[in-house]
């Protein structure tokens, strides 16, 4: 009788909280929709990842993005290739839509890359305070003390270029972000009851975070994480512009700058097309980031 | 005061320490022989020994890093791979380029970002501050080095205003100032935008407003003033920044600074060269970031009493 009230509550208050989780998505949804900078951003993600997800319906990676066609050299854009053609005879479009493939894969790699070490310090640093903390934080402030491009420039210098390197660089130099964002959400709901309820409970500290924690910390994590999608696919084109990231003939948009960057005077459009194409990614998950804070939380917009 | 600065100098040592040996470490993992890169692909095996052995590269790993950071506080940063010139030499030649770069670059984004800033703030939800809202958007958005390239297309190339590279006379240095500038003018303006909004609403300037004091008078020497505190802020972080945003940026425009002078030791796996320009550059940020400390107790005299008694 007893047992069967208490299962009988227990399940209750799970559906309570399952509803008010929706209701509480929703009305995020409902701030960020209002927010129309905030929606553009979201409409021009979700054509960049459809491009990216079906760009070979449009192309042939081999064929017109990577395999040079010297007769075909420097053709401005017409009917046939909308973008034109570089100096190797290569379709511009084709290697812009591959090009979106780098970009945001690479991008999420690295985010989630630095997402994951720094969550795991950062959580680490709030949880348990004193002296882990002090540790931990001076150890990220190293890390934050070296410009993130020079850091990055350091760690492709010792590893050498390639995609997973450059993963790595880009990375390393975002973790602090994410292990100051993490700390302070932690610290934030660290002296809340629930917490304590859980410690009286004799729940694992790891479970705690992971389950306790975390959830209730997860709004400032998503908006640092998008906003770092757009540095990071800044950065990832610094790097392959100044030829320590992607290596050619893969199709990446600062690597594409880097090769047309001689044809600047005479052929302007293959330096324009992949810039573009970059400010449009980056600003899609600007807007994005920003609008997500709003709706987030309220109280931040006057 | 006093033991304050010292007390945040002193601060600045562990950070260079730690970053050294990072990158000690880092570069340690780097394939490839030192003496095996002076000497060259066809120098016999016994030289390239002797090399290794004279270079203390035979030593265990932490003898050499100690050795490092102990001819390193004397100012000896070992001697380039490629050129056979100390590093520091090196490293110290090329500074005044990337350090007039940096500077022209923040004063540019000091002086027209905080006032399109007011602008903004003061005018909200007109016509102007949505035009500087979206153009701030679009640079935070843009590489530098894409801005840097369409800067040389329309005012070198096309009307011819400007050279393309180089780094002789301060003409060299308009466009790749400007471009530096871009996003940190993007972020201060943003940024004093928001703080003059939250300043604007505050009680003191409604009885600066009550009492009759004239609108520009209040703006400047009631609101700035109190909005001055986070946007200093911004450019100390910034100035950091954008020291490393300039090693592209100098890379477009072909200024011989801090910046080619890594890429181009990185490419060559000019080890001791990198080291010392990443250290330099840290250094720099850090002095940069104390300086930004002490300017705060000026500004606020909140904390400048606080210092004052303790």
């Amino acid at each position: 009788m007893i047992n069967q009230e208490m299962f009988g509550n227990a399940t209750k208050t799970k559906a309570k909280t399952s509803t008010k989780k929706r209701s509480q998505i929703k009305s995020i949804w409902f701030r960020y929709r209002k927010n129309k900078l905030a929606m553009f951003g979201l409409i021009l993600l979700g054509i960049m990842i459809f491009c990216s997800i079906f760009a070979n319906h449009f192309a042939d990676y081999e064929a017109d993005a990577v395999s040079q066609n010297m007769n075909a050299r420097l053709l401005p854009p017409d009917s046939e290739h909308i973008f034109g053609t570089d100096q190797y005879g290569r379709d511009m479009f084709a290697r812009i839509l591959f090009g979106s493939r780098i970009s945001l894969s690479v991008g999420l790699a690295t985010v989630a890359f630095s997402l994951t070490v720094g969550a795991l310090i950062g959580a680490a640093a709030g949880y348990y305070g004193g002296r882990v903390d002090n540790i931990l934080m001076r150890l990220m402030d190293i890390l934050l003390a070296i410009p993130g491009l020079v850091m990055a420039i350091a760690v492709v210098a010792a590893l050498g270029p390639g995609l997973i390197n450059l993963m790595i660089a880009m990375g390393m130099a975002r973790i602090p972000q994410f292990a100051r964002v993490v700390r302070s959400a932690i610290l934030s709901v660290k002296g809340q009851e629930y917490i304590e309820a859980a410690k009286a409970c004799g729940t694992k500290d790891a479970r705690i975070i992971l389950k306790h924690i975390l959830p209730n910390a997860i709004g400032p994590i998503i908006v640092q994480a998008t906003l770092n999608m757009g540095t990071a696919i800044l950065g990832i084109s610094s790097l392959s512009f100044i030829g320590l990231g992607i290596q050619p003939p893969t199709p990446e948009w600062g690597s594409m700058l880097s090769d047309a960057r001689s044809q600047l005077r005479y052929y302007p459009h293959l330096v324009i097309i992949p810039g573009i194409a970059i400010v449009l990614a980056v600003m899609s998950f600007n807007l994005i980031g920003d609008g997500l804070r709003d709706a987030l939380d309220p109280r931040l917009k006057n | 005061m006093i033991k304050y600065i010292i007390k945040r100098f002193l601060m600045i040592i562990p950070v260079i320490i730690g970053i050294s040996f990072l990158l000690f470490s880092v570069m340690e993992l780097t394939p490839g022989d030192p003496a095996r890169l002076i000497l060259g692909e066809t120098a016999a095996q016994s030289d390239v020994d002797a090399l290794r052995e004279e270079m203390g590269l035979n030593d265990n790993f932490f003898v050499r890093y100690v050795n490092y950071v102990v001819n390193a506080l004397k100012g000896d940063f070992g001697n380039s791979y490629i050129t056979g010139l100390p590093v520091s030499t090196e490293v110290i030649s090329k500074f005044p380029a990337t350090f007039k770069l940096a500077v022209t670059a923040m004063l540019i984004a000091v002086i027209i970002g905080i006032p399109i800033g007011i602008i903004s703030a003061v005018k909200q939800y007109t016509i102007i501050d949505t035009v500087s809202l979206i153009s701030s958007l679009i640079m935070t958005s843009m590489p530098g080095f894409w801005l840097g390239l369409m800067l040389i297309l329309v005012f070198a190339l096309k009307l011819d205003l400007f050279p393309v590279t180089g780094g002789d006379t301060w003409m060299h240095y308009v466009l790749p100032s400007v471009t530096l500038a871009a996003s940190t003018m993007a972020i201060l303006i943003r940024m004093t935008r928001s703080t003059m909004l939250e300043v604007i609403r505050q009680d003191y300037i409604r009885t600066a407003k009550s009492k009759g004091s004239g609108e520009s008078r209040i703006i400047f020497k009631h609101a700035l003033r109190n909005a001055l505190l986070p946007i200093v802020t911004v450019i100390g972080i910034n100035f950091a920044v954008q020291l490393g945003g300039s090693m592209i940026i100098e890379n477009v425009f072909a200024i011989p600074g801090v910046g080619s002078l890594m890429i181009e030791a990185v490419k060559m796996k000019n080890t001791p060269v990198v080291l010392a320009s990443v250290i330099f550059v840290a250094l720099l940020g850090g002095l940069v970031n104390l300086a930004v400390d002490i300017l705060y107790m000026y500004i606020d005299p909140r904390l400048r009493s606080q210092y004052v008694k303790g």
